[in-house]
């Protein structure tokens, strides 16, 4: 799995980021590309960008090997990430294509998957429970 | 992933295969790039400028084909959260 980060900044602010912030609190810094979209206009296509701030705000996006989006997550700026979340379900997506399986909500690897069928029908009930979900 | 020459000024990169916005585009063509980014769609395709491996290169979304993304964007570096 490679991430991409982008922002509006320019590469040399990336740089200079890197060297003097994150790598003080990741040591050697952030192992991924940083990207420089300068003018928005990649947060644009990607409907994540700001043009009152000026700004992308906080879009995630999970794309799989054959370059089709499979997740989008969108958050105003005051809230950071869950990295919990996204790798949950970027192992759900894996498992998706791996076995065609699905994954009810809640689902965590290692949990029971549902396999779609024609018996299926009306009886998720018998295999799946509110509770698994960790909701209720 | 072409090495970038660094330069004071040099173009943006941006998106791939769709309209410039620089270009006077009529409001309703800058509509549809906008919404562009749809699940179960192609991504976007685009060019950026990045800093990577401790050098500045050009990346696209399309040479990561075959692989899993994961693409965040965020507002600013230097930022709080």
């Amino acid at each position: 799995m490679e991430v991409l980060s982008i922002s509006v900044d320019s590469q040399f602010s990336h740089k200079i980021w890197q060297e003097e912030e994150l790598s003080k609190m990741l040591p050697g810094g952030v192992p991924y590309p940083m990207l420089s979209d300068s003018g928005g206009m990649i947060g644009s296509a990607y409907g994540v960008y700001d043009e009152e701030a000026g700004v992308n705000i906080r879009g995630r996006f999970i794309i799989d090997p054959d370059g089709i989006i499979q997740a989008m997550e969108i958050l105003t700026p005051p809230v950071g990430r869950n990295v919990d979340e996204l790798f949950r379900q970027v192992l759900a997506f894996q498992h998706v294509r791996a076995t065609g399986e699905v994954m009810p909500s809640g689902w965590q690897p290692g949990k029971p998957t549902l396999k779609p069928s024609k018996d299926l029908v009306g009886k998720v009930w018998q295999v799946w429970k509110p509770e698994m979900s960790k909701l209720i | 992933m072409a090495e970038n020459t660094v330069s004071c000024v040099s173009p943006a990169g941006g998106p791939i295969g769709v309209p410039s916005q620089a270009s006077a585009q009529a409001p309703i063509e800058k509509e549809v790039l906008k919404m562009s980014a749809k699940v179960g769609k192609p991504a976007p395709d685009f060019e950026a400028k990045a800093f990577k491996d401790g050098d500045f290169k050009k990346v696209k979304v399309s040479d990561y084909k075959g692989q899993w993304v994961v693409l965040c964007f965020y507002p600013g570096d230097f930022t709080f959260v």
